[in-house]
Formats: structure tokens, C-alpha cells, sequence
């Protein structure tokens, strides 16, 4: 076995930020190599029989809240959710607290999602058990920049490229609230890929060339000119607490996608969403349905993939904890078990 | 691989014993071989599989058929979860046949301790009911650990239970079987 280093060594994945390109390319492999399992009569595999994962919830979730539930139960694990409604942090318990709670049950990984960027960078520092980042507000969302990474790569032979190296990735509308658009801005710059950040001023965060090294663009023609992968972000109307937008009608006049604004991209170029769709508001449901151009439904289908992959990375190998530094105890295997 | 392992390295098998080796399984199973259309070999990655790979071809060349082949990769089934290391390596399972009713030669290079071939049991019948299973081994080195018995064996091998003994390629589709000392 040839053990390649890699960085992560912490039993955590916080954010795209803190993975190498050896961690995101072991992932990926892994994940692609896991998939035939979801397409099995018998959808199941013991590799995580006895292993407890918690879902906490604290944000709505339908898509990845069931993504990881699966991904933990076709791996035999056992899944437990958690949503806040229903939880005693209703009652006035601090998170911190919620989470040592949850860890005196001793599960094995629990899978985080919160409005709060950084909250789990700060509960990785209370607790032992391994931390997912399952989305903190406008920070990090890395298992759907993963997915969408493995969705590309299963696309790059349409695109005639080998790697990532060089691919033109157009990241387009809402970034300003986007988790998304921020993980996939790190992770693939980390492939190697040529990311850029296209949205209305209003939308677009300050600082964002300066901070994520992708060039922004103002015009949604300009943006596209050229771009191989095109991922439209969903307006987050939820989080608009200002005037963001004149309307819905204007901005997709200006920053909707449509079949004819697509032209101005490279021919062939992939179209992305990371849902759950507005139709009609950042793309146009012509769009959305045409199977040659929009991969959102291998999108859903690869998260799946990436979520078992994810979790059993993070219950393999023993940690072992010396003082402030971690290393991990990997034997070196000669042929198998 | 590291430095310490790669010092102790010694070939224990050459790239033609290994071919006389593929030719004497394939001799003793083509003689078991009544009902071919039944018959499906699969071999466990990564070694195995490359041994079903030559085994299969030269069933061809001995019986004029060619047996459908199939790969499994078993860490998914493994039982030491919390000893394979951080990032495990993980091959591909291709089991593009039905195996419902089918018998299964099921193909591996090195058989140690018995417990990958017990995750690929257990991996198979994740798939279907095969008829039956037999086990064809390349090379047996005997120390096991569970009541797993091969049907066909190429070698034999004595060896000590620190050794690492597994199948290598050396040069383009020559494959040898060395034996390493674990530092």
C-alpha cells in the first residue's frame, strides 16, 4: 500500500480550506470507488457496523441532512438526527454544552450544521469525536464542494481535460451569502482550476479577489466568456435581510441563466446548481431540465458518495492524542487484513 | 512504500514461475469445469485480481470459452476499520454479471491469516446466492487464522508471520511474488 502523507491529520473536516490536493484527490477516489454500492440491490456494506453518527441540525436542511443519513446507514452505521426544534437548546442549553452532551453518549462523528460561520472550528476544540462541517452560514460547505468536484471530474473527458489544472470555473450570483461558492472557490483553486466570482456588487462580497485569488466579474457575458463549468449559486432569499435586488424579475433579467445567455460560455460547458433550485430566478427551468447541459441530479447522487466517503475516512484509523499534538497510528498494512 | 521494508526484498517467485504457477491452477480447475456457462471467476483487488485476470485467459486458451470476470475490492468488508491508517486506498468492485445460481472461482495471490477472504464472502453474497464458491490461490504461506481451506493452490510457502509476501509487477505485465521483511 503506498501510503501517500497527508495533511489531514485531525479527525475533523471543517472547512476545504484546511484539505491539500493529496486529501481532496483520496476523496474523490474514494468516493468514486464507493458509488457502485448506492446501485446494488443490497444497499448496504458493514464497514461502519457499530459506529454512531449524530446529525445537529440547527439550519433547515432536506437534501443534506438526508445525504449524510443515508451515507451513514448504507455503511451499517448508526444514525441519529437531531433537529433543533425538538432539542433541549430550545431550552436555553448553550451549544457548547449540547455538544459535550451528545459526546458523554460517545458517538463516533457528528455532522454539524449552523448559521454561525466558525461554530465548528470552536466545537472541534471542546470535543474528541470527529467533526463534519455540514454548512456555518456564509463560510464552509466543504462535503458540496467535494460533490461537486466529483461531479466535474466524472464530466472532464466531455470537456476534454485530464485534471482541473486550468479549467475555467465560472461561480455565478448570490456569493455574497454563499458557502458554496466559497468552498468550491478554495477547493478548486487547490486542483488547480481557474476560478472566478461573478454577481452584482450588492451580492458580491468585499474583498473577495483579494480573499479566495479569483478574479470578480460584474457582467454575467463577461463572466461566462470562455468558462468551461458554469455553477449558478441560488439567490438566498432567506438570508436577505436588506435590499439586495430591485426584484426576482430583474435579477434574473440581468443574472439569470438561460440556454441563450449559456452561449457566451465554452462550448459544452457543464451547468451546476448546488439546489435546491429557484426556477426562474438565477436559471431559467429550460434550462434546469436539459440533461446534455445541468448535472444537478448527478450532483445529489455524487453527495451521497462523498458523504460515505467523508465519514469513513473520519472513523478509520485510531487517533492517537499526545498533549497539543495528534498524530494518527497507521500500520502499515502488507497484503490486507 | 517505505525505506526500512524495501531493504529486506527478495524474489521468491520470477515472472515465469508465476506463469507456470497460473498454469497448473488453470490445469487442475479446467478438469472440474463440466458446466461452463455456470462458471465465473472473480478475483479480489489487487493482487487477486491480476492472477484471475491470467487465469482467465489461459481457461481460454485451454477450453476455447471465455469465463465472464469479475473484480471485488473487500476494504469495505475488512474487520480492522480502526487499523488501515487515515486515507485507505480503495480499488473498484466491477461485478457486472448475475452470480444468482452461478460457481464462483474466486481468485486471490497470497492466502495468509484467511481473513480477506472471509470480507470477500461476505462481499460476494452481498451480490447473490452463487451455487457455490471455490477458492484458487497462488500462493498459500500458510499462518491462519480462520477454518478457510483453498480448492486450488499453485505454491506453497513457508514463511514467517512478520513477512509481507505479495504479488509485484516488474516491468509491463511481468508479475513477480516477493517476500519483504516487515522493519
Amino acid at each position: 500500500m503506498t501510503a501517500k502523507r497527508s495533511t489531514l491529520k485531525r479527525k475533523h473536516l471543517l472547512g476545504m480550506a484546511e484539505l491539500s490536493r493529496t486529501d481532496i484527490t483520496q476523496i474523490l477516489e474514494t468516493a468514486a470507488s464507493i458509488r457502485e454500492i448506492n446501485y446494488r440491490d443490497i444497499k448496504k456494506v458493514p464497514t461502519l457496523r457499530g459506529k454512531t453518527i449524530i446529525n445537529l441540525f440547527f439550519e433547515n436542511s432536506t437534501r443534506t441532512r438526508t445525504s449524510f443519513e443515508l451515507a451513514g446507514k448504507r455503511m451499517s452505521a448508526d444514525v441519529v438526527n437531531i433537529s433543533v426544534a425538538s432539542s433541549s437548546v430550545a431550552k436555553g442549553e448553550t451549544l457548547i454544552d449540547t455538544m459535550i452532551t451528545l459526546q458523554a453518549m460517545n458517538p463516533d462523528v457528528v455532522v454539524v450544521r449552523h448559521a454561525e460561520p466558525g461554530v465548528h472550528a470552536l466545537l472541534a476544540r471542546h470535543v474528541d469525536t470527529a467533526v463534519v462541517n455540514a454548512g456555518d452560514g456564509g463560510h464552509e460547505h466543504p462535503t458540496q464542494s467535494l460533490l461537486d468536484m466529483l461531479t466535474i471530474e466524472d464530466n472532464l473527458h466531455r470537456l476534454n481535460r485530464k485534471n482541473f489544472e486550468g479549467l475555467v470555473v465560472a461561480i455565478c450570483g448570490d456569493v455574497l451569502h454563499s458557502r458554496v461558492a466559497r468552498s468550491n472557490a478554495i477547493g478548486l483553486r487547490t486542483m488547480g482550476a481557474q476560478v472566478r466570482l461573478v454577481g452584482p456588487p450588492t451580492l458580491m462580497p468585499r474583498f473577495a479577489e483579494e480573499a479566495l485569488g479569483a478574479p470578480v466579474f460584474y457582467d454575467l457575458d463577461e463572466g461566462l466568456a470562455g468558462a468551461q463549468v458554469v455553477m449558478v449559486l441560488r439567490l438566498q432569499l432567506e438570508r436577505m435581510h436588506a435590499a439586495f435586488i430591485p426584484s426576482v424579475r430583474e435579477y434574473f433579467k440581468f443574472w439569470g441563466l438561460s440556454r441563450r445567455r449559456l452561449a457566451c460560455a465554452a462550448p459544452g460547458a457543464l451547468v451546476m446548481h448546488p439546489g435546491p433550485v429557484n426556477r426562474g430566478v438565477e436559471i431559467s427551468s429550460e434550462l434546469t431540465d436539459d440533461p446534455e447541459r445541468t448535472v444537478i441530479l448527478d450532483q445529489v447522487a455524487n453527495g451521497l458518495a462523498i458523504r460515505m466517503a467523508v465519514l469513513y475516512r473520519l472513523c478509520s484509523g485510531r487517533v492517537v492524542v499526545e498533549k497539543e499534538q495528534m498524530t494518527t497510528d497507521a500500520t502499515l498494512k502488507g497484503e490486507g487484513p | 512504500m517505505d525505506a526500512m521494508t524495501q531493504l529486506h526484498e527478495e524474489i521468491v517467485m520470477t515472472a515465469d514461475a508465476v506463469r507456470q504457477a497460473v498454469d497448473r491452477l488453470a490445469q487442475h480447475i479446467q478438469a472440474d469445469v463440466t458446466q461452463p456457462q455456470n462458471w465465473v471467476v472473480i478475483g479480489i483487488r489487487r493482487g487477486g485480481a491480476v492472477v484471475a485476470r491470467l487465469l482467465r485467459d489461459r481457461l481460454t486458451q485451454l477450453r476455447g470459452i471465455t469465463l465472464p470476470i469479475g473484480y471485488l475490492d473487500i476494504t469495505f468488508y475488512r474487520d480492522d476499520l480502526d487499523t488501515v491508517g487515515p486515507n485507505p486506498l480503495v480499488g473498484a468492485t466491477d461485478l457486472a454479471m448475475d452470480i444468482d445460481d452461478k460457481h464462483i472461482i474466486l481468485v486471490d495471490d497470497v492466502l495468509f491469516t484467511g481473513r480477506t477472504i472471509r470480507a470477500a464472502l461476505n462481499a460476494l453474497f452481498d451480490f447473490g446466492r452463487p451455487e457455490g464458491v471455490s477458492l484458487a490461490i497462488l500462493v498459500d504461506r500458510g499462518h491462519r487464522q480462520l477454518p478457510i481451506q483453498p480448492d486450488y493452490v499453485a505454491e506453497t510457502l513457508e514463511t514467517q508471520r512478520r513477512e509481507s509476501i505479495k504479488l509485484v509487477e516488474k516491468g509491463t505485465g511481468e508479475f513477480v511474488v516477493v517476500r519483504r521483511l516487515r522493519a
